[in-house]
């Protein structure tokens, strides 16, 4: 593709991210100000960050594409990355902050006194921390192949340096106003497109979505064949292809189905419970979702940026509000991809659909060259924004929980800014090399476990921690061993393991519905069965979570 | 964020008021009871985490079921998903754009009567029955 325009808006936009961070570098004095931006950020910055911080590759590109594959089944990713707010708001928002921890090895400790357990938490934070980054890396890679033709490897390594690079110098303070300004440049990237085609579309006489024929191709089309293959057209007729091949299609000519491409196929992609894991599927994917958000590292640590326990609910109400009306949009690229790139359900890179779909409906002229330059944009804004949030807080957690020890210094002490530095290489590096060396999913899978990780571990020590007084420190370490290493092995085995077949797969590929369940089932039966163990102060901890500020206790 | 000591140390300056003072006292009463762990203090804080747990389980369910018994109705009234809601069929309505709005509106409730919660457990501290 040769567009004039994107790799400027690529430039503009992670120059203006340097640069907020550099002038939030000269605001940034004291080791406070790095890991949680002095407590003065009001409600208002602090959710357009926290939304900013929260749509990362996965809502920017991945919804749109699984919904162009897979059709209605998949609307609950959108639907559960908007609710998760809603759990976390019902359940976490004000006790979190009333707590004063700042992450969840923080929790652990405020709440049980446990320095096992927090070593366990941040394990934990680490370990979804990354599985979150790789895919923005990943996302990011795809996006500079596509949009501009450089080497998968630029993109993820761009990506990574200049997050290192910002958190590294710039750490929270600075990102706060980058992830403000980057969520509104994230909708903006998505809506002003958007109203362009829709018109486009209705200009073209609202071509159908499902076709009682089939789909075809909008244009002349020509793709060259990567591996062996067996094209289906509707009409029954299969063709064999070769890797190398070249093949043209016409406009108008029918959309055939490609061998070891998973897509939806018309009606199924129409009309719910057509996906592989069936109705166990979608309700795991559902309790993911809904109970994953609040687990994640970098939502958590927002909350200390509240003043108080209400200005904490009041800003996780507008965090929800703004996360919704962004979502209103993956949607309607996924649909209209249907009808103007159904290439990508040939080629499977349906991740793609949102940086295609502008020159594909408005054609190469100068609109929709410009168009297609703000959206790659808003896809950097999102990689860039996200994985500053997940590497602040791995970043965080590292300096605090493994290198502050080491420098020999009592616990409880924040580690000091060079630490943190230190930490923020360390913790950037890693998934950087994990991006290069890891087949690549759909984003939005990835996202998926990394939030049924968070689902079985950090939300049942959250909800019983902040609601149950009879938690112990045993309890807490035994659930989230059992239900969240019982996800990690399932990521584990997802990724890295070979393809599975059945149940099993089902099981495997979306573990929340049996790993949550497990997670609070163990760490309340172990509580009970460790009763001498509940902390002698849980009746003052309990008092701090809930009593309103304006008590002043 | 300013802390007011109250007892040693530099006392908080108030202007006194005859009708403040007996206020006050009872106030510090109360306030000492829930940092004491008396039993009416502990009974105050239990009574409003009940509350709390109560309202947010509440509206989980309201979300449980407004949403999350969306998939088993598509599975067993298949009927339901062929439905069109202008042009466009129901479970795209449903999940696409009616969830936002939907879920926006019970987190609107949820701070309203959470905060209403709060109030009423600030009022009981602040004015103790005689």
């Amino acid at each position: 593709m040769d567009n004039p325009y994107t790799v400027p808006a690529i430039v503009a936009v992670t120059l203006a991210t340097l640069a907020i961070g550099f002038y939030g570098l000269r605001l940034a004095r004291t080791t406070s100000d790095f890991l949680v931006a002095s407590r003065v950020v009001s409600p208002t910055w602090n959710a357009a960050a926290i939304g900013g911080e929260y749509l990362s590759a996965a809502s920017f590109l991945g919804v749109a594409g699984l919904i162009l594959k897979y059709g209605v089944d998949v609307l609950w990713y959108p639907v559960g990355f908007a609710a998760g707010y809603l759990a976390l708001l019902l359940f976490v928002a004000a006790p979190l902050r009333r707590s004063g921890a700042f992450t969840l090895p923080d929790f652990c400790e405020v709440r049980l006194h446990s320095r096992g357990l927090r070593k366990l938490a941040t394990a934990f934070v680490v370990f979804i921390g990354w599985l979150y980054l790789v895919p923005q890396l990943q996302g990011a890679g795809l996006t500079l192949t596509t949009v501009a033709g450089g080497p998968y490897e630029l993109g993820a390594l761009l990506v990574g340096v200049v997050v290192t690079a910002n958190v590294a110098l710039g750490g929270m303070r600075a990102i706060t106003f980058v992830q403000a300004f980057q969520y509104w440049l994230k909708l903006t990237a998505l809506a002003v497109p958007v109203i362009f085609m829709v018109l486009h579309w209705q200009a073209d006489g609202r071509p159908p979505v499902t076709p009682s024929d089939g789909l075809t191709f909008p244009a002349a089309t020509s793709l060259v064949v990567e591996h062996h293959a067996t094209l289906t057209f509707p009409d029954g007729s299969t063709q064999e292809v070769r890797a190398g091949e070249e093949l043209t299609f016409q406009a108008g000519d029918q959309v055939p189905h490609v061998s070891g491409v998973d897509t939806a196929n018309d009606l199924d992609w129409l009309l719910p419970g057509n996906d592989a894991g069936g109705l166990f599927g979608t309700y795991s994917l559902i309790l993911a979702t809904f109970l994953g958000t609040m687990g994640l590292p970098h939502v958590l640590v927002r909350f200390y940026t509240n003043p108080n326990g209400a200005a904490a609910r009041r800003t996780t109400l507008v965090v929800l509000a703004l996360v919704g009306l962004f979502y209103f949009l993956p949607t309607l690229y996924g649909v209209l991809g249907r009808v103007y790139t159904p290439q990508l359900l040939i080629t499977g890179e349906t991740d793609a659909v949102v940086l295609l779909l502008p020159v594909a409906v408005l054609g190469s002229g100068m609109l929709g060259q410009m168009l297609a330059a703000l959206v790659a944009a808003g896809a950097f804004a999102a990689f860039l924004s996200s994985s500053s949030g997940l590497l602040t807080s791995v970043a965080g957690v590292i300096s605090t929980d493994v290198l502050a020890h080491a420098g020999d210094r009592g616990p409880g002490q924040r580690g000091s800014v060079r630490d943190f530095r230190v930490a923020a290489l360390v913790g950037g590096l890693v998934p950087v090399v994990l991006a290069l060396n890891v087949a690549s999913l759909d984003v939005s899978q990835v996202v998926g476990l990394a939030f049924a990780v968070a689902a079985s571990s950090f939300c049942p020590l959250l909800v019983l921690g902040i609601w149950w007084r009879r938690l112990t420190d045993l309890g807490a370490a035994a659930g989230i061993l059992a239900g969240g290493g019982a996800a990690v092995g399932a990521v584990l085995v997802t990724i890295l393991g070979p393809p599975l077949h059945g149940w099993s797969a089902a099981l495997i590929a979306q573990p929340a519905a049996w790993t949550v369940p497990l997670a609070f089932a163990v760490m309340v039966a172990v509580s009970l069965a460790t009763r001498r163990r509940t902390p002698p102060d849980v009746g003052t901890t309990m008092l701090r979570l809930h009593a309103p500020e304006s008590l002043r206790l | 964020m300013e802390q007011l000591t109250t007892g040693a140390g530099t006392p908080e300056r108030t202007r006194i008021v005859l009708a403040e003072v007996v206020r006050r006292r009872d106030h510090d009463r109360a306030r000492a009871e829930l940092a004491e762990q008396t039993q009416v203090g502990d009974a105050l804080v239990r009574g409003l985490v009940r509350a709390q747990l109560a309202l947010a389980l509440r509206l989980s369910v309201v979300v449980a079921i407004g949403l999350g018994a969306l998939p088993l109705l598509f599975a067993i009234a298949p009927a339901t998903s062929t439905i069109k809601v202008v042009g466009i069929s129901l479970p795209w309505v449903l999940l696409g754009v009616v969830a936002f709005p939907f879920l926006v509106a019970v987190g609107w409730a949820y701070v309203y009567l959470a905060e209403r919660n709060e109030q009423d457990f600030t009022a009981v501290v602040r004015r103790p029955e005689r």
